[in-house]
């Protein structure tokens, strides 16, 4: 009872939203000017950590244009920004939550904290009244240091005297020690996982309305997830009707994470909009997205891995130390533990595997998830102890890995996950051919007769996308459901309006999704309108992360579909004067089976909605139907990477000469948008290995805070990346089978390149090289191995 | 106190009265509503305010109004076909999916134009050199090399 015929899926459609991108015609939430439009600045700490002992207003409240000054003492009574994930220390005890306040009331506790908003007629007046704001702070110690921060003298929360937010662990520890016990190998890393400014190139924004007509709120804003940012908002901050709230997240300029999250900006903007009583906008600077965008990774992490004579892998063990930053983000807590050593298995049938994972606050900005988020922690972390032990036992990295491949599935990890389908052999034998692995050698050699050194790297990852089912994440401590709605809405014509939950900043759902519903129904895609982020519009909605949109936001619009062809079947039964199980839904055709009498899908909308032959005693008219999808896995995306790099050992610069990756993401329904993604993913992962840092001195002040500091991947720091979609293993629990693309590039990269620097460099001595990859780093690598 | 400059946006002679510290960002997007051309940065880094200024690719937050007298500005509104076409440079975008999330969009098309017009025939080599004043965050770059490439053979550089 479906259109059998694909029209759509599979092809290499252009994107149907790029015209308004490439005319200028987009609308951001900064391009959004409201009528009697009022600006807001956020007067920020310039301290790590200090008492707040005074704060005078007077003479900013008096300046010119100035509608309102508020401060902590202002807001005490609104509730702090919540976390969605409780984690539990390995005792049992809940983690620690101390109050994460829109406007810091009696301390601050990073540069960037919001001290005091000041709303003008103008962003010029609001920023030179805010020059006006006399703070009288006490400067406390900073603890900036992941590391350290959990022996540090200064408390940053009195909820947490020793900066631990959780310990926590996971899998057999008995059982792993005892593998380690008896192996005839182990290798052992320490290593940082870099900390990272997500840096979409959008900037947060917010503009908030009041309308005292019907007492009602609209919120404009750069959201990854609209409904879920409203119903954090109003019912766990502000405490204002859900449903008098209506939040759009227009055209949003990139997220990666960092745009999932309620943050204090737009919070503070609804809680002052009704209270000055004209829309209020907000637009972050640069310089203030390094300092409060949620950052990522910032690990530091102990790692081992146990082996067998035969090169089999018999444990691994990982400590890690997590910063959370100065408070617990929306997802803060589920990054380092749940999205991290779950994965931890990779692509390998390790039988043993525990971790503990000691979660930190420190006088940074908050951190939660950037793409990837914990998956790329936990790449990198296998990945480098399976290269280095390759390495070390002379074998080939490959071939190691073929040796520890996962070949059976479903394959239930030792670290709670069960894989539904993969089959990783041909990813990686595809990459190697790709490569030109057995060409390398001679690579090396003519580079070496340059006086350069060539390296090669392998990652073989595993991801998990689409986090589900809702019950075992709750179980696990998510504090909010992991399905996604969709909406159908038929018109009489026969055009369709589809509402998603899933939320695109760049992501091309307005013709993926397009592609999926026109095949669907069997009619031209220009008769499909996708419709997202507005919650004014949306039934529900929990957006857009994890690799989540298609596996899960795409079911959601199917299992809709099925609803309306299934009506669609009665009210054609009816017309063609048949039962309805001897009509079927093909091609866009209502048909009795075996004859030729049919009806077109428009003519059944139309019947629909002008119900003038239509069975009212038993069917409603009208064709519009949604549906929620919960899962009943996650999806487990895999991919064989390998990374040449061409190292210069008198000044320690890296050059990317080749990048090869080859996804399994089951099935694929826009290449050429699958492809983009994969692209973008590696740059990001790249430049995490070889350029990007976050860097906070001791004091807390962020050396990093600028484009001029902080290195952002540019066109020509990389070649033509060769990627590769393997025909792959289909996902077995979604109807689509699909897996979820978005991460994978900046969750194999990493460790791909790292493994290449230290494969250039392994026969002069080096064993690891700290990311990011700068020249200084591998350099001094280098010196410190002769020495 | 205020300055009157007199320049042509996207064709359109105008006289501008503004205060002086006036951006030309400023001006587009406050002023005149043409919110295509985008602020990513405060420190002329990011490349999203990229416009023509007398056919030169320019960071339209770095530039003052009161500078511009004389001058002709052309924004990505200002090269898109009124009919609802497209520039050769921003169909060669949409083509090899040289954009993801459209915010860096524009000011990479301005750049890519002035580049295959200052610059045709260039190897990808030269054609990353020639964009690394525009950062994306979405793409990779991949595929706006392979865009800005098609874009110059479909421009006839």
């Amino acid at each position: 009872m479906s259109a059998a015929q694909s029209h759509y899926t599979g092809k290499r459609l252009e994107r149907r939203e790029d015209y308004r991108f490439l005319t200028g015609a987009g609308q951001y939430t900064d391009d959004i000017t409201l009528p009697r439009q009022s600006y807001a600045y956020f007067l920020r700490s310039p301290h790590a950590h200090a008492r707040i002992r005074a704060v005078s207003t007077e003479a900013a409240r008096a300046a010119p244009g100035v509608l309102g000054v508020f401060t902590g003492k202002d807001v005490a009574a609104v509730g702090g920004l919540p976390c969605g994930w409780l984690i539990k220390s390995i005792d049992g005890t809940p983690m620690k939550e101390p109050k994460h306040p829109i406007i810091a009331e009696s301390r601050v506790r990073h540069v960037g904290d919001q001290v005091a908003l000041v709303v003008a007629d103008s962003l010029a007046e609001a920023r030179a009244a805010a020059a006006l704001i006399e703070v009288d702070y006490e400067v406390l110690p900073a603890v900036t240091d992941t590391a350290t921060a959990a022996a540090a003298r200064t408390a940053i929360h009195d909820e947490a005297p020793d900066n631990v937010c959780f310990t926590w662990a996971i899998g057999d520890k008995a059982a792993v020690d005892a593998a380690f016990a008896r192996a005839a190998h182990v290798t052992r890393l320490a290593f940082i996982n870099n900390r990272l400014i997500p840096n979409a190139i959008e900037p947060r924004a917010a503009n908030a309305a009041y309308s005292r007509g019907d007492d009602s709120y609209t919120l404009y804003t750069t959201s990854q997830n609209p409904h879920v940012e409203r119903l954090l908002m109003t019912a766990f901050v502000l405490g204002l009707p859900e449903h008098k709230v209506r939040v759009i997240a227009p055209d949003v300029g990139g997220g990666f994470g960092s745009k999932i999250y309620l943050y204090a900006e737009e919070t503070a903007l609804v809680w002052a909009v009704k209270r000055i009583g004209r829309p209020i906008k907000w637009t972050a600077e640069r310089s203030e997205s390094f300092l409060t965008d949620a950052h990522g990774r910032d690990h530091v992490t102990t790692a081992e891995l146990a082996l067998d004579a035969q090169g089999r892998f018999l444990a691994l063990r990982a400590d890690t130390t997590a910063n959370m930053g100065a408070y617990l983000s929306t997802f803060a807590s589920c990054i380092p533990t749940i999205l991290h050593a779950t994965l931890l298995a990779g692509q390998y049938a390790t039988p043993a595997i525990y971790c503990r994972v000691q979660a930190v606050f420190t006088n940074t900005a908050p951190v939660d998830a950037y793409r990837g988020a914990g998956r790329p922690e936990a790449t990198f972390l296998v990945e480098r102890l399976v290269e280095t032990a390759a390495h070390e036992l002379k074998i080939d990295p490959a071939e190691l890995r073929r040796r520890n491949f996962i070949r059976e599935f479903p394959y239930a990890s030792p670290v709670g996950l069960t894989y539904d389908t993969g089959d990783y052999q041909p990813l990686l034998d595809r990459a190697v051919a790709l490569a030109d692995a057995a060409g390398f050698k001679a690579r090396r050699a003519a580079s070496a007769a340059r006086g350069m050194r060539r390296g090669l790297g392998y990652s073989c990852y595993i991801e998990a996308c689409g986090i589900a089912p809702s019950n075992v994440a709750g179980a696990l401590g998510a504090r909010a459901g992991l399905f996604e709605a969709g909406e159908v809405r038929v018109h009489p014509t026969g055009k369709v309006t589809v509402f998603t939950g899933s939320h695109s900043h760049g992501q091309g759902h307005e013709t993926t999704f397009a592609q999926i519903v026109a095949d669907k129904l069997g009619i031209p895609i220009e008769d499909v309108d996708i419709q997202h982020g507005d919650t004014g519009k949306i039934l529900f909605g929990m957006g857009t992360y994890g690799s989540r949109s298609l596996a899960v936001g795409g079911t959601a619009i199917l299992k809709a579909l099925d609803k309306v062809i299934a009506k669609g079947r009665k009210i054609a039964a009816h017309l063609l004067e048949a039962s309805d199980e001897d009509v079927e839904f093909r091609d866009g055709k209502f048909s009795v089976v075996g004859t030729d009498r049919a009806k077109a899908f428009a003519e059944v909308a139309l019947s629909a909605y002008v119900p003038h032959n239509y069975p009212l005693g038993k069917l409603e008219p009208g064709l519009n139907e949604n549906a929620f999808y919960d899962p009943s896995n996650f999806t487990f995306p895999a991919g064989a990477y390998l990374c040449e790099v061409e190292i210069d050992p008198g000044t320690g610069a890296v050059r990317i000469e080749r990048f090869t990756a080859v996804d399994d993401f089951g099935n694929v329904i826009n290449p050429m948008i699958v492809e983009g993604q994969v692209h973008g993913g590696l740059a990001q992962g790249l430049g995490q290995a070889l350029l990007e840092g976050c860097v906070y001195n001791s004091d807390g002040q962020l050396l990093t805070g600028s484009y001029s500091d902080y290195a952002m991947p540019r066109a020509s720091d990389f070649p033509q990346f060769a990627v590769e979609l393997a025909k792959g293993t289909p996902c077995t629990h979604n109807p689509l089978g699909v897996k979820g693309c978005g991460e994978a590039g900046a969750i194999g990269a990493p460790p791909a390149l790292i493994n290449a620097v230290v494969d250039a460099l392994w026969e002069e001595g080096v064993r690891d090289v700290r990311m990011p990859a700068t020249p200084f780093a591998v350099w001094s690598a280098l010196q410190a191995a002769r020495r | 106190m205020t300055v009157t400059v007199g320049l042509s946006i996207n064709g359109r002679r105008q006289e501008a009265t503004v205060a002086p510290d006036t951006t030309l960002v400023s001006y587009l997007r406050e002023v005149l509503r043409l919110t295509g051309t985008h602020v990513g940065c405060d420190t002329a880094a990011c490349g999203a305010c990229t416009v023509l200024v007398d056919g030169r690719a320019v960071k339209s937050c770095n530039v003052l109004l009161a500078q511009l007298a004389g001058r002709e500005i052309t924004t990505i509104e200002g090269i898109t076909p009124a009919d609802g076409s497209l520039h050769p440079m921003q169909q060669a975008f949409r083509a090899c999916h040289g954009l993801q999330c459209g915010f860096c969009t524009p000011g990479m098309v301005m750049s890519a134009i002035d580049l295959v017009m200052h610059h045709p025939h260039g190897t990808e080599a030269e054609i990353r050199q020639g964009l690394d004043g525009n950062f994306c965050r979405c793409t990779g770059y991949q595929n706006i090399v392979q865009a800005v490439a098609q874009g110059a053979r479909a421009m006839g550089r």
